[in-house]
Protein backbone atom coordinates (compact mmCIF):
# COMPACT_ATOMS: atom_id res chain seq x y z
CA UNK A 1 0.00 0.00 0.00
CA UNK A 2 3.08 2.35 -0.61
CA UNK A 3 1.18 3.75 -3.41
CA UNK A 4 -1.46 5.32 -1.38
CA UNK A 5 0.60 6.69 1.15
CA UNK A 6 2.64 8.84 -1.52
CA UNK A 7 -0.70 10.05 -2.78
CA UNK A 8 -1.30 12.78 0.54
CA UNK A 9 -0.26 16.47 0.73
CA UNK A 10 1.49 17.98 -2.27
CA UNK A 11 2.40 14.68 -3.71
CA UNK A 12 -1.37 13.72 -4.33
CA UNK A 13 -2.61 12.63 -7.57
CA UNK A 14 -5.12 15.40 -8.91
CA UNK A 15 -7.02 14.45 -12.31
CA UNK A 16 -10.00 15.98 -14.10
CA UNK A 17 -10.43 17.37 -16.97
CA UNK A 18 -9.83 21.13 -15.17
CA UNK A 19 -12.67 22.40 -17.12
CA UNK A 20 -15.17 23.21 -14.22
CA UNK A 21 -13.85 26.55 -13.12
CA UNK A 22 -13.18 27.65 -16.56
CA UNK A 23 -16.81 26.50 -17.38
CA UNK A 24 -18.53 28.28 -14.33
CA UNK A 25 -16.09 31.50 -15.63
CA UNK A 26 -16.92 31.65 -19.01
CA UNK A 27 -20.97 31.37 -18.22
CA UNK A 28 -20.71 33.91 -15.92
CA UNK A 29 -18.91 36.48 -18.34
CA UNK A 30 -21.13 35.34 -21.37
CA UNK A 31 -24.30 36.58 -19.16
CA UNK A 32 -22.40 39.74 -18.90
CA UNK A 33 -21.86 40.25 -22.56
CA UNK A 34 -25.81 39.21 -23.17
CA UNK A 35 -26.95 41.62 -19.83
CA UNK A 36 -24.75 44.46 -21.45
CA UNK A 37 -26.26 43.47 -24.99
CA UNK A 38 -30.33 43.08 -23.32
CA UNK A 39 -29.63 46.79 -21.83
CA UNK A 40 -28.04 48.33 -25.62
CA UNK A 41 -30.80 46.69 -27.28
CA UNK A 42 -33.35 48.48 -24.97
CA UNK A 43 -31.78 51.40 -24.79
CA UNK A 44 -31.96 52.21 -28.51
CA UNK A 45 -35.48 50.37 -28.83
CA UNK A 46 -36.99 52.87 -26.23
CA UNK A 47 -35.13 56.40 -27.32
CA UNK A 48 -34.78 55.58 -30.90
CA UNK A 49 -35.97 58.67 -33.22
CA UNK A 50 -37.52 56.34 -35.93
CA UNK A 51 -40.21 53.69 -34.92
CA UNK A 52 -41.68 50.53 -37.15
CA UNK A 53 -39.16 49.26 -39.25
CA UNK A 54 -37.00 51.59 -40.39
CA UNK A 55 -36.05 52.70 -36.77
CA UNK A 56 -35.67 48.94 -35.87
CA UNK A 57 -33.37 47.83 -39.55
CA UNK A 58 -31.73 51.03 -38.92
CA UNK A 59 -30.59 49.98 -35.31
CA UNK A 60 -29.22 46.30 -37.34
CA UNK A 61 -27.71 48.54 -39.77
CA UNK A 62 -25.30 50.22 -38.01
CA UNK A 63 -21.69 47.70 -37.80
CA UNK A 64 -20.94 48.50 -34.32
CA UNK A 65 -24.34 47.22 -33.37
CA UNK A 66 -24.03 44.04 -36.13
CA UNK A 67 -20.69 43.65 -34.47
CA UNK A 68 -22.15 43.77 -31.07
CA UNK A 69 -25.19 41.30 -31.56
CA UNK A 70 -23.33 38.82 -32.99
CA UNK A 71 -20.07 38.81 -30.32
CA UNK A 72 -23.62 38.37 -28.03
CA UNK A 73 -24.76 35.75 -29.80
CA UNK A 74 -21.75 34.09 -29.54
CA UNK A 75 -21.42 34.65 -26.16
CA UNK A 76 -25.31 32.61 -25.71
CA UNK A 77 -24.16 29.50 -27.86
CA UNK A 78 -20.93 29.14 -25.28
CA UNK A 79 -23.17 29.96 -22.57
CA UNK A 80 -26.31 27.41 -23.23
CA UNK A 81 -23.41 24.83 -23.93
CA UNK A 82 -22.30 25.35 -20.27
CA UNK A 83 -26.15 25.07 -19.06
CA UNK A 84 -27.15 22.41 -21.65
CA UNK A 85 -24.04 20.22 -21.02
CA UNK A 86 -24.81 20.69 -16.89
CA UNK A 87 -28.69 19.19 -17.61
CA UNK A 88 -27.74 16.73 -19.64
CA UNK A 89 -25.10 15.71 -17.03
CA UNK A 90 -27.01 16.00 -14.30
CA UNK A 91 -29.97 14.09 -15.95
CA UNK A 92 -29.08 11.29 -18.20
CA UNK A 93 -27.44 8.51 -17.18
CA UNK A 94 -26.45 6.76 -20.18
CA UNK A 95 -22.94 7.60 -21.81
CA UNK A 96 -24.24 6.79 -25.23
CA UNK A 97 -27.13 8.50 -25.23
CA UNK A 98 -25.40 12.09 -23.01
CA UNK A 99 -23.00 11.78 -25.58
CA UNK A 100 -25.18 12.38 -28.41
CA UNK A 101 -27.28 14.60 -27.05
CA UNK A 102 -24.46 16.58 -26.40
CA UNK A 103 -23.25 16.51 -29.76
CA UNK A 104 -26.80 17.30 -30.90
CA UNK A 105 -26.48 20.52 -28.77
CA UNK A 106 -23.14 21.80 -30.33
CA UNK A 107 -24.54 21.15 -33.88
CA UNK A 108 -27.88 22.76 -32.71
CA UNK A 109 -26.18 25.71 -31.41
CA UNK A 110 -23.58 26.74 -34.29
CA UNK A 111 -26.46 26.02 -36.50
CA UNK A 112 -28.46 29.04 -34.53
CA UNK A 113 -25.31 31.26 -34.63
CA UNK A 114 -24.64 30.62 -38.16
CA UNK A 115 -28.53 31.50 -39.32
CA UNK A 116 -28.38 34.71 -36.95
CA UNK A 117 -24.89 35.23 -38.45
CA UNK A 118 -26.64 35.34 -42.27
CA UNK A 119 -29.68 37.57 -40.76
CA UNK A 120 -26.71 40.30 -39.97
CA UNK A 121 -25.42 40.21 -43.24
CA UNK A 122 -28.72 40.71 -45.17
CA UNK A 123 -29.89 44.03 -43.35
CA UNK B 1 -30.87 -8.68 24.02
CA UNK B 2 -30.87 -8.09 20.27
CA UNK B 3 -34.07 -6.71 19.53
CA UNK B 4 -35.20 -5.87 15.61
CA UNK B 5 -32.67 -2.94 14.50
CA UNK B 6 -33.92 0.35 14.77
CA UNK B 7 -34.84 1.58 11.29
CA UNK B 8 -32.84 4.90 10.36
CA UNK B 9 -33.70 7.49 8.24
CA UNK B 10 -32.59 6.47 4.46
CA UNK B 11 -31.67 9.40 2.32
CA UNK B 12 -32.40 8.75 -1.92
CA UNK B 13 -32.46 11.06 -4.51
CA UNK B 14 -35.60 12.72 -5.03
CA UNK B 15 -38.68 11.21 -7.26
CA UNK B 16 -39.98 12.68 -9.76
CA UNK B 17 -43.00 10.96 -9.03
CA UNK B 18 -43.22 9.85 -5.64
CA UNK B 19 -41.17 13.27 -3.79
CA UNK B 20 -42.11 16.31 -5.88
CA UNK B 21 -45.90 16.24 -5.18
CA UNK B 22 -45.05 16.58 -1.41
CA UNK B 23 -42.13 18.77 -1.67
CA UNK B 24 -41.64 21.99 0.09
CA UNK B 25 -39.13 23.66 -2.10
CA UNK B 26 -37.94 26.63 -0.34
CA UNK B 27 -37.97 30.24 -2.48
CA UNK B 28 -34.19 29.23 -3.47
CA UNK B 29 -34.90 26.19 -4.49
CA UNK B 30 -38.31 27.91 -6.51
CA UNK B 31 -35.71 30.06 -8.64
CA UNK B 32 -32.77 27.39 -9.42
CA UNK B 33 -35.41 25.00 -10.51
CA UNK B 34 -36.80 27.69 -12.91
CA UNK B 35 -33.56 29.28 -13.53
CA UNK B 36 -32.80 25.55 -15.38
CA UNK B 37 -36.38 25.31 -17.10
CA UNK B 38 -36.17 28.55 -18.55
CA UNK B 39 -33.03 28.22 -19.92
CA UNK B 40 -33.69 24.92 -21.35
CA UNK B 41 -36.72 26.43 -23.02
CA UNK B 42 -34.99 29.44 -24.37
CA UNK B 43 -32.11 26.97 -25.70
CA UNK B 44 -35.08 24.64 -27.24
CA UNK B 45 -37.19 27.51 -28.83
CA UNK B 46 -33.81 29.58 -30.00
CA UNK B 47 -34.59 28.71 -33.53
CA UNK B 48 -38.08 30.10 -33.58
CA UNK B 49 -36.92 32.98 -31.95
CA UNK B 50 -34.01 33.26 -34.38
CA UNK B 51 -36.46 32.95 -37.34
CA UNK B 52 -38.60 36.10 -35.81
CA UNK B 53 -35.34 37.74 -35.20
CA UNK B 54 -34.81 37.50 -38.75
CA UNK B 55 -37.99 38.40 -40.24
CA UNK B 56 -38.40 41.64 -38.36
CA UNK B 57 -35.25 42.66 -39.94
CA UNK B 58 -34.34 41.36 -43.70
CA UNK B 59 -36.89 43.85 -45.62
CA UNK B 60 -40.23 45.64 -45.26
CA UNK B 61 -42.05 42.71 -46.61
CA UNK B 62 -40.70 40.00 -44.04
CA UNK B 63 -41.29 42.92 -41.68
CA UNK B 64 -44.97 42.58 -42.23
CA UNK B 65 -44.65 39.15 -42.03
CA UNK B 66 -43.15 39.11 -38.57
CA UNK B 67 -46.11 41.58 -37.81
CA UNK B 68 -48.83 38.83 -39.06
CA UNK B 69 -46.79 36.20 -37.26
CA UNK B 70 -47.64 37.93 -34.30
CA UNK B 71 -50.98 38.38 -34.43
CA UNK B 72 -51.90 34.72 -33.97
CA UNK B 73 -52.44 33.52 -30.63
CA UNK B 74 -50.36 30.33 -30.55
CA UNK B 75 -47.51 32.79 -30.98
CA UNK B 76 -48.73 35.06 -28.60
CA UNK B 77 -48.97 32.26 -26.01
CA UNK B 78 -45.98 30.73 -27.32
CA UNK B 79 -44.15 34.14 -26.52
CA UNK B 80 -45.44 35.05 -23.76
CA UNK B 81 -43.79 31.85 -21.76
CA UNK B 82 -40.89 32.70 -23.42
CA UNK B 83 -41.09 36.57 -21.76
CA UNK B 84 -41.65 35.02 -18.76
CA UNK B 85 -38.48 32.59 -19.34
CA UNK B 86 -36.51 35.48 -20.68
CA UNK B 87 -37.20 37.97 -17.52
CA UNK B 88 -36.94 34.84 -14.89
CA UNK B 89 -33.63 33.88 -16.40
CA UNK B 90 -32.07 37.34 -16.60
CA UNK B 91 -33.23 38.19 -12.60
CA UNK B 92 -32.00 35.13 -11.07
CA UNK B 93 -28.59 35.20 -13.38
CA UNK B 94 -28.21 38.58 -11.91
CA UNK B 95 -29.14 36.75 -8.60
CA UNK B 96 -25.91 34.43 -9.49
CA UNK B 97 -23.96 37.10 -10.04
CA UNK B 98 -24.32 38.99 -7.25
CA UNK B 99 -23.79 35.75 -4.67
CA UNK B 100 -21.16 34.93 -6.93
CA UNK B 101 -19.37 38.59 -5.54
CA UNK B 102 -20.30 37.10 -2.01
CA UNK B 103 -23.30 39.06 -1.41
CA UNK B 104 -26.06 37.75 0.19
CA UNK B 105 -25.21 34.61 1.31
CA UNK B 106 -26.73 33.64 4.15
CA UNK B 107 -29.53 31.80 4.53
CA UNK B 108 -32.05 34.49 5.07
CA UNK B 109 -30.86 36.75 2.31
CA UNK B 110 -30.78 34.14 -0.15
CA UNK B 111 -34.57 33.54 0.65
CA UNK B 112 -35.07 37.09 0.86
CA UNK B 113 -33.35 38.05 -2.44
CA UNK B 114 -35.20 34.78 -3.98
CA UNK B 115 -38.50 35.89 -3.62
CA UNK B 116 -37.35 39.44 -4.81
CA UNK B 117 -36.45 37.98 -8.31
CA UNK B 118 -39.83 36.81 -8.67
CA UNK B 119 -40.70 39.84 -7.15
CA UNK B 120 -39.34 41.91 -10.27
CA UNK B 121 -39.45 38.64 -13.03
CA UNK B 122 -43.21 38.39 -12.57
CA UNK B 123 -44.49 42.06 -12.72
CA UNK B 124 -42.29 43.04 -15.52
CA UNK B 125 -43.28 39.34 -17.57
CA UNK B 126 -47.23 40.32 -16.67
CA UNK B 127 -46.87 43.81 -18.01
CA UNK B 128 -44.71 42.52 -21.07
CA UNK B 129 -47.20 39.68 -21.75
CA UNK B 130 -50.70 41.82 -21.43
CA UNK B 131 -48.41 44.28 -23.90
CA UNK B 132 -48.62 41.79 -26.84
CA UNK B 133 -51.85 40.44 -26.16
CA UNK B 134 -53.15 44.04 -26.06
CA UNK B 135 -55.01 44.73 -23.10
CA UNK B 136 -53.06 48.10 -23.06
Amino acid sequence: MSGQRENIGPKRLVVGAHYGFKDWLSQRFTALVMAIFTIVLLVAFLFGQKTGYEGWAGLFAQTWMKILTLVAFACLMYHAWVGMRDIWMDYVKSTALRLSLQMLTIVWLIACLAYAGQTLLKV
Amino acid sequence: MLGTPKSRPVYRNLNLFRDLPSYRLPPAGMVSILHRVSGAALFLMMPFLLYLFDRSLVSEISYTRFQNLFGLWYVKLLLSGLIWAYLHHFVAGIRHLLMDMHYGLGKRQGRRSALMVFAISLPLSALLILKIWGVF
